[in-house]
């Protein structure tokens, strides 16, 4: 399935607080026009689209985020041209509330009467420079936010219902060069205390608590490391991906090495996406202009596939033998989807959906595909 | 003897007889014979049929005429040719009556001395008779005579007869008498044969009468010498310092005086045991850990002649000496065998795994031939003790092993040519001068590492040769030629060499370029040259040289070539890669550092740019050592002409709509997309095919990819538009002429002063001849 945003188009975010309905944000990039925000709402039953707009009038969007908490609240990282200076910021916002859990309005109506987000807060960054991206606390009650900022990572406590921004905590890069942290994700384990940045071809972990580095892998990739995710299920597991083409798996315990390397793409890899809950889908986006879609069984949390639990094997005892001799699994590609016509330069999976991605190309083409049915199920039983 | 009257029918035929010949005139004389003898009718009839015998007027006729004759005659012939007749006639007739007077003067005188001769041997048998009888009343006489002394001679005959019988009785009792004596003596003489057949001799005759007391003395007497002498026996037996034939005389004698065979010959085999393991330390001491270290060839030359030789002699005099043991002597042997010869194995392979670091594969193979050859004969003689057979799989183990170490060392020789081609490489950067050139480099790349297989193969061939030994044992004929050789050996090679090759291209430290880019494009082309031509020389080099007998399946020369050819690909995807990752990373960095909003107006091609083309001329260069210049599309050949106004003009005023019809967002989608479905997808890192164009598109299409997605993450002022508008087009006019498609080129970089463009607020493009002007002069 495919819609148009009609702009251009790099930033694509899930509505991370929705579980239900299956919704996408897509952040517009125009130097000329006002930018918008464009909410994605897809009906699974019916296969139908539905667009509302939300202008975004500060400047052309790099990067969304939305909170995990509240369905209302959203980060954006955005480009702010004044004189001859380009300054990217960030900012907090709130979407209106008949917005906040999908419209029944039709597409036409919803076109017409674009609406206009409400600003929560800023997160200054006079002080720090570009904002890379914007990323939230993945299971607290969004009121924290890293921030990247140029060589400087930046955590926030948003106060008063995310009226107010404070600076709870700093850390930066030093070292030659000029050192710009690309990425980042916060790890949904260890209580939410760890976030993995990316910085020209170096993987770093933070801790939190401490806002000191953990880890580093030097040299992840060959060229510069474009993204990263954390494995949902197995807590030392994140996935790389970078201008070498290449998507690397690593073990955080053992930085020298890379568990698994994959090399399907013919250029820069953009975005590297885990399923949320089958971490063998693994979901890469690339300037090739394609989208594959990986099964990492291997080094995922279930390498022999669904364990069953104990009472099922009384039941099916005859099925067991069955389903042994079809495991262990062998990692392969489960699709190229090949629909987009420019670079894609991002990907995600659904919140709600877990057998639900949507890829953004630069064109502004937003392509929402199914995981193969077959192979659902083969997950699945 | 009156003729004419008696011989009435003659006189008339003189007509005929000038005509008749000698022969024919005799025949007529026998005729007349016969005809008188009365023969006449079966000659007549015999005769060929001359003239008809019933003619009255043929002379010789029985039925002549000669009335009739004369008649004719007369009537017939004129008066001369009577006269002739006549004359003829008489003549004739006095030739007839000579003849018939010869004759009969001939048979008279023979007659009479017939009838002297009869007469006289009358006289001479009646002489005989008279002799005869005389003689047969002599014999008659002779007869009597020799009877009557039969007679008397008979009983004295009778008497000597049992004499002499006497005689030899005594002469045996004297014999036994004397037994103990000459034993003692004979044992004293350390004649202990002697002693044993005299023994032997006795033994039976002492057993029959030992109920004599006399006898019974002797008897005693010689056990206890025969038990000095086997006591004797033992003790030499046992000192063991005499060789192995006395050993053996030894235990003959002891078994023939009837000791028990099994005790012998457990101690024959434990003295046996002793010797060979003198043999065996000996042995081992020329292994010890500080040895004079003799080569090889010398110590299983050792092993041969002390050991196995020893053991052959063992074995042949144990199955001589206990052959009546059966089954089971043969068993102990046969253990014993293996046992020893299980320990000379553990040390000749100890020695020769001390072997297997060195280089001379003729030596050993020598040495191995010699090893083989000797365990031949006790493997023939013990068949069940399996000699030959651990000696064959010796040799088979130790020519593995010899494959292994001529693999290691190919491959080590490889990796030594790679090193001495870095150095190569890496030498004249320093010098600032051109070394030896990359075709030079690959030249002798290639041929050291084939001859290096050639001396591998020449040097494993030792083992096949036809003079060794071992060589027609089925291992060496089969396997050690199919599995060993071409499989292990050849085909093992240039998979590793591949596999070196290829780990080049998954080098962890890929960032720096740890292998020359260089030296990627060299190992591409030698795999390549692999693929098309080595690999087929050398397997059927191999397949030569090993005339391959084995059925056992071989790795097919195309799977060899597909694998070379891979490799060949991916090094030269990599190398492009590389390159590619060189240049983009000096066109990422010039568009990341600078303030593309507040740049000034564009005077010159900015130096990123020069530098971007110039490296790629020399890339072109490099290339262009080593691989084939390939196909490129034809195109106008004033494409260097092209000039952005073409597109800023038609394609880009697509783009740039919105900025001058701001309701019209949906146009620029629209007009790019379409714009997108007639050209093709560019793959960037698409495979490479094995040339130069192709290898530069590669390098280029990466770099460019890299300026566009670069350019996409910036902001444009109007000036940095119109910068990127003339480094483009200076791209345009430097590169078209290394890709295969030029194509290709302005579509990507159309696309990226389009989003340049688009990635600029104000976007007001130059004026395209400003920007050749530009171009032109920078």
């Amino acid at each position: 399935l495919e819609t148009d945003a009609q702009y251009f188009a790099r930033a694509l975010t899930p509505q991370t607080a929705e579980t239900d309905a299956i919704r996408f944000l897509v952040g517009t990039q125009s130097l000329k026009y006002d930018n918008q925000i464009h909410i994605i709402d897809f009906d699974d039953e019916n296969n139908i689209i539905n667009k509302n707009v939300l202008l975004h009038q500060v400047g052309e969007i790099w990067h969304i985020s939305t909170s995990p908490a509240d369905k209302g609240v959203l980060a954006t990282c955005y480009n702010r041209t004044s004189d001859s200076r380009v300054l990217t910021c960030a900012a907090v916002w709130r979407m209106p509330k008949e917005l906040e859990s999908g419209s029944h309005e039709s597409p036409d109506d919803s076109s017409s009467t674009a609406q206009t987000l409400e600003l929560l807060c800023h997160l200054d960054n006079t002080a720090h420079g570009n904002m890379a991206c914007v990323v939230w606390e993945p299971m607290g009650d969004g009121k924290k936010v890293i921030s990247l900022a140029d060589n400087h990572i930046l955590l926030w406590d948003l106060q008063e219902s995310s009226s107010q921004a404070v600076l709870a905590g700093s850390a930066s890069l030093e070292g030659k060069g000029q050192l710009r942290f690309t990425s980042g994700r916060w790890s949904p384990h260890h209580n939410c205390t760890q976030v993995a940045t990316a910085s020209d071809t170096t993987l770093r972990g933070w801790d939190t608590r401490s806002m000191s580095q953990v880890y580093c892998i030097e040299n992840a990739h060959g060229q510069l490391v474009r993204d990263l995710d954390f494995n949902p299920n197995k807590q030392y597991y994140l996935a790389s991906c970078g201008d070498d083409c290449k998507v690397k798996f690593w073990d955080t315990r053992n930085v020298t090495e890379p568990v698994k390397t994959l090399e399907e793409h013919s250029h820069w890899v953009w975005n590297v996406r885990y399923n949320h809950s089958h971490d063998q889908l693994v979901l890469t986006g690339s300037s090739d202009s394609r989208v594959i879609l990986s099964n990492m069984v291997s080094i995922s949390s279930e390498p022999f596939g669904h364990l069953v639990d104990d009472d099922d094997v009384s039941d099916q005892e005859d099925h067991q033998p069955e389903e042994k001799s079809k495991e262990p699994l062998q990692d392969n590609v489960i699709a190229t989807y090949e629909e987009h016509e420019d670079s894609v330069y991002a990907v995600e999976w659904s919140s709600a959906d877990p057998w639900l991605f949507a890829s953004l190309s630069y064109d502004g083409r937003l392509v929402i595909n199914r995981v193969p049915r077959a192979l659902k199920y083969h997950i699945l039983l | 003897m009156a003729a004419g009257p008696d011989h009435g029918s003659g006189p008339g035929d003189s007509p005929e007889g000038p005509e008749a010949e000698a022969p024919e005139r005799r025949r007529k004389a026998h005729g007349m014979l016969k005809l008188y003898y009365g023969l006449s009718e079966g000659e007549a009839a015999g005769r060929p049929a001359g003239p008809d015998p019933l003619d009255p007027t043929d002379l010789n006729g029985a039925h002549f005429d000669p009335e009739v004759y004369l008649d004719k005659l007369r009537r017939e012939c004129p008066l001369a040719q009577l006269m002739d007749s006549e004359t003829d006639m008489v003549r004739q007739i006095r030739a007839l009556d000579s003849d018939m007077q010869t004759l009969v003067y001939e048979n008279y005188n023979k007659f009479i001395s017939a009838t002297d001769t009869i007469r006289k041997m009358k006289n001479d048998f009646r002489k005989m008779e008279d002799e005869m009888d005389r003689l047969a009343t002599n014999m008659a006489v002779i007869t009597d005579f020799s009877a009557r002394i039969s007679a008397t001679l008979q009983d004295r005959h009778e008497r000597i007869t049992k004499l002499a019988g006497v005689h030899a009785l005594l002469r045996k009792l004297q014999f036994l008498f004397e037994l103990p004596s000459r034993l003692t003596k004979c044992v004293e003489l350390g004649a202990y044969g002697q002693a044993v057949r005299y023994q032997g001799r006795a033994q039976a005759v002492l057993q029959q009468y030992q109920h004599l007391p006399s006898f019974r003395a002797i008897q005693d007497d010689c056990q206890v010498i025969t038990a000095r002498l086997v006591q004797q026996l033992r003790q030499r037996f046992r000192e063991g310092g005499s060789g192995a034939p006395e050993q053996a005389e030894c235990v003959e004698l002891l078994l023939a005086l009837g000791e028990p065979a099994e005790e012998l010959c457990e101690e024959f085999l434990a003295h046996a045991r002793g010797r060979l393991e003198e043999e065996l330390r000996s042995l081992e001491a020329e292994l010890g850990p500080s040895p004079p270290a003799p080569d090889v060839l010398e110590f299983t030359d050792h092993g041969g002649s002390g050991f196995v030789g020893g053991l052959c002699q063992v074995a042949a005099a144990y199955q001589e000496l206990f052959a009546a043991q059966g089954p089971a002597g043969a068993e102990k042997l046969a253990a014993f065998a293996r046992e020893l010869g299980g320990r000379y194995f553990a040390l000749v392979e100890r020695r020769l795994a001390q072997e297997q670091g060195g280089g001379d594969n003729s030596l050993l193979v020598r040495a191995l031939d010699r090893f083989h050859r000797r365990l031949r004969a006790p493997g023939a003689l013990l068949a069940a003790a399996g000699l030959a057979e651990a000696a064959t799989e010796i040799v088979e183990r130790v020519a593995r092993e010899r494959l292994g170490h001529h693999l290691q060392g190919l491959r080590a020789a490889f990796l030594g040519c790679l090193t001495d081609v870095r150095q190569a490489l890496a030498a004249p950067r320093l010098a600032g001068k051109e070394g030896p050139g990359l075709a030079e480099l690959l030249a002798n790349v290639a041929s050291s590492i084939l001859s290096h297989i050639k001396a591998s193969l020449a040097a494993v061939h030792l083992f096949t040769a036809k003079e060794v030994s071992f060589s027609n044992k089925p291992y060496f004929r089969g396997e050690f030629c199919s599995q060993g050789v071409r499989e292990g050996l050849i085909v093992g090679f240039i998979r590793s060499m591949c596999q070196t090759a290829q780990s080049f291209c998954d080098s962890p430290g890929e960032k720096g370029g740890a292998t020359p880019p260089a030296l990627l494009l060299l190992l591409s082309r030698l795999c390549l040259d692999y693929e098309t031509a080595t690999i087929s020389y050398i397997l059927t080099l191999t397949d030569e040289q090993f005339l391959v007998q084995d059925q056992s399946p071989v790795t097919p020369v195309s799977t060899l070539c597909a694998e070379a050819r891979e490799t060949a690909r991916r090094l030269l995807t990599h190398y492009v890669k590389v390159q590619g990752l060189v240049i983009s990373q000096m066109l990422r960095k010039s568009v990341e550092t600078r303030d593309w909003l507040s740049t000034l107006e564009p005077r010159n091609v900015r130096a990123v740019m020069k530098r971007v083309v110039e490296d790629t001329t020399a890339i072109d260069v490099q290339v262009g050592l080593l691989y084939e210049e390939g196909v490129r599309k034809a195109q106008s050949s004033d494409s260097s002409k092209r000039t952005f106004s073409v597109y800023s003009s038609s394609r880009q005023q697509g783009r740039y709509a919105p900025s001058y019809t701001p309701s019209a967002p949906m146009d620029t989608n629209l007009l790019s997309n379409i714009q997108k479905l007639f050209s093709e997808r560019i793959d960037v890192f698409s495979p490479v095919e094995f040339n130069k164009v192709s290898v530069l598109t590669g390098i280029i299409k990466i770099s460019l990819k890299t300026l566009l997605e670069c350019v996409r993450l910036r902001t444009f002022g109007r000036f940095g538009l119109q910068q990127v508008q003339v480094d483009c087009h200076f791209l345009q006019l430097y590169l078209w002429r290394f890709v295969a498609d030029e194509e290709l080129v302005h579509l990507l970089l159309d696309e990226v002063v389009a989003s340049a463009a688009l990635r600029c607020p104000d976007p007001v493009p130059m004026e395209p001849s400003v920007v050749e002007v530009i171009c032109e002069r920078g």
